[in-house]
């Protein structure tokens, strides 16, 4: 975990991560707040205040009684969130540093066209 | 929240030594605590006063609606592992197992048991041939397995290795989850324990220095490293909480910044570092890290 930000936080990402990535499949059901707690190794209070998170955002619902559900269109609307977060969380930092070394904005067009993408 | 013990104004003198001093806060049901603080802090004075071993000298502590010293109604919640436990002396861990019940209503003897094997402490050896670890693997079994409403583990693993430290956080996260209750676990392993931890009260010199959740005081400091003139000068009329330099460069701890504040820090060309909760006791407690470091 980072020591900086809230572990709620993290946790949530963490499972938004895993939603993106299909690890964690529409409709499919996520591991319980206590599951998770144990697999972490954290207070399980804070687990769920990370999975409320979610649940609050209409990425994760609830069935009583059975669990915790990934909900349709989760996977979708995540992408379209992050995608807007992209340019400040990504590129302005990234121009920022770039600017700190003297890189063109063409030097840097042509240097992510020659980075291989990570698989 | 139901609040299940309140402690108020709490004074415990020992002739000369004032071992808690004018103490008070509350435990809320159902969470993990984490009662932190150098040796001789008072932690296990603190837990001695809450599960009724002494007396107070003045103040008031009310566990379960009431007072704990010599209220079977009351101790009947509480199970107090302490470091050093004494049993009879031809007493074999099974007696242990055996006699916990007893004590304790809500004892799992079937848990007691696969506890004992995943600690791998022999229940047929004498207490007294046991070594300092499996004593204390006994404790730990005996907290969990008693189940009881209120659990206080005073450090609770002398001698344990860390393979067996990570055991009991597993079985204790897994078994709080599943039976919740209340557990107050004061350590010196503050960042093995830190992520467990939903509430933190940090005890120096007999008072209470901090009483907030583990989530508040995460990011509730920062340390600002850069050269020194640019640290000073954004700093200046800042509480510091530490401070150190080297040359020209310098380090300073602060309280919580808001998000613009990080980022004129950034602009100013400061870096920023998270300040761990063993960092900031440490800072905060004066203490040397060396000695939390230390088992």
């Amino acid at each position: 975990m980072d020591e900086g930000r809230p572990i709620f936080l993290q946790i949530a990402e963490q499972i938004e991560n895993d939603i993106i990535a299909r690890a964690l499949p529409e409709e499919s059901q996520v591991p319980s707040t206590n599951e998770l707690a144990a697999f972490l190794r954290i207070n399980p209070a804070t687990a769920g205040k990370g999975v409320n998170l979610l649940v609050d955002a209409g990425i994760l619902y609830k069935k009583r009684g059975i669990g915790m559900f990934v909900a349709s269109g989760a996977r979708t609307r995540l992408i379209a969130e992050r995608r807007e977060r992209f340019r400040d969380q990504y590129l302005v930092p990234l121009l920022a540093e770039a600017a700190k070394l003297d890189i063109s904005a063409e030097q840097l067009a042509s240097m992510i066209r020659d980075t291989p993408p990570t698989p | 929240m139901t609040t299940i013990a309140r402690v108020t104004n709490v004074t415990k003198r020992f002739r000369h030594v004032t071992a808690v001093d004018d103490v008070s806060f509350s435990l809320d049901e159902g969470k993990i605590y984490g009662l932190l603080g150098r040796n001789g802090a008072g932690k296990t004075t603190l837990m001695s006063l809450l599960t009724g071993q002494e007396f107070a000298s003045s103040g008031s502590i009310e566990l379960y609606g009431a007072s704990p010293v010599e209220n079977a109604r009351v101790l009947e919640h509480i199970s107090f592992i302490k470091e050093s436990q004494r049993y009879p002396d031809d007493f074999k861990v099974k007696h242990v197992l055996r006699s916990a019940p007893w004590f304790f209503t809500n004892w799992d003897a079937e848990y007691a048991r696969s506890l004992a094997h995943d600690f791998r402490v022999p229940v047929d050896r004498r207490i007294k041939k046991l070594s300092r670890g499996q004593l204390s693997a006994v404790g730990v079994i005996v907290g969990l397995a008693s189940r009881a409403p209120l659990t206080f583990f005073d450090e609770p693993y002398l001698g344990l290795d860390a393979v067996a430290r990570q055991l009991f956080y597993d079985r204790l996260l897994a078994d709080v989850g599943e039976h919740p209750r209340t557990v107050v676990l004061s350590t010196h392993l503050i960042d093995e324990v830190s992520e467990l931890l939903e509430h933190v009260l940090v005890i120096d010199e007999g008072r209470i220095l901090i009483d907030e959740s583990a989530e508040d005081l995460r990011g509730s400091a920062t340390t600002l490293v850069g050269a020194a003139t640019v640290v000073d000068g954004f700093t200046a009329g800042r509480d510091v909480i530490h401070r150190e330099g080297i040359g020209g460069l310098a380090s300073a701890t602060v309280g919580r910044l808001t998000e613009a504040e990080r980022a004129e820090a950034r602009t100013v060309g400061l870096e920023l570092a998270p300040v761990s909760l063993q960092q900031l006791i440490v800072r905060l407690t004066n203490s040397s890290e060396k000695e939390y470091l230390a088992s």
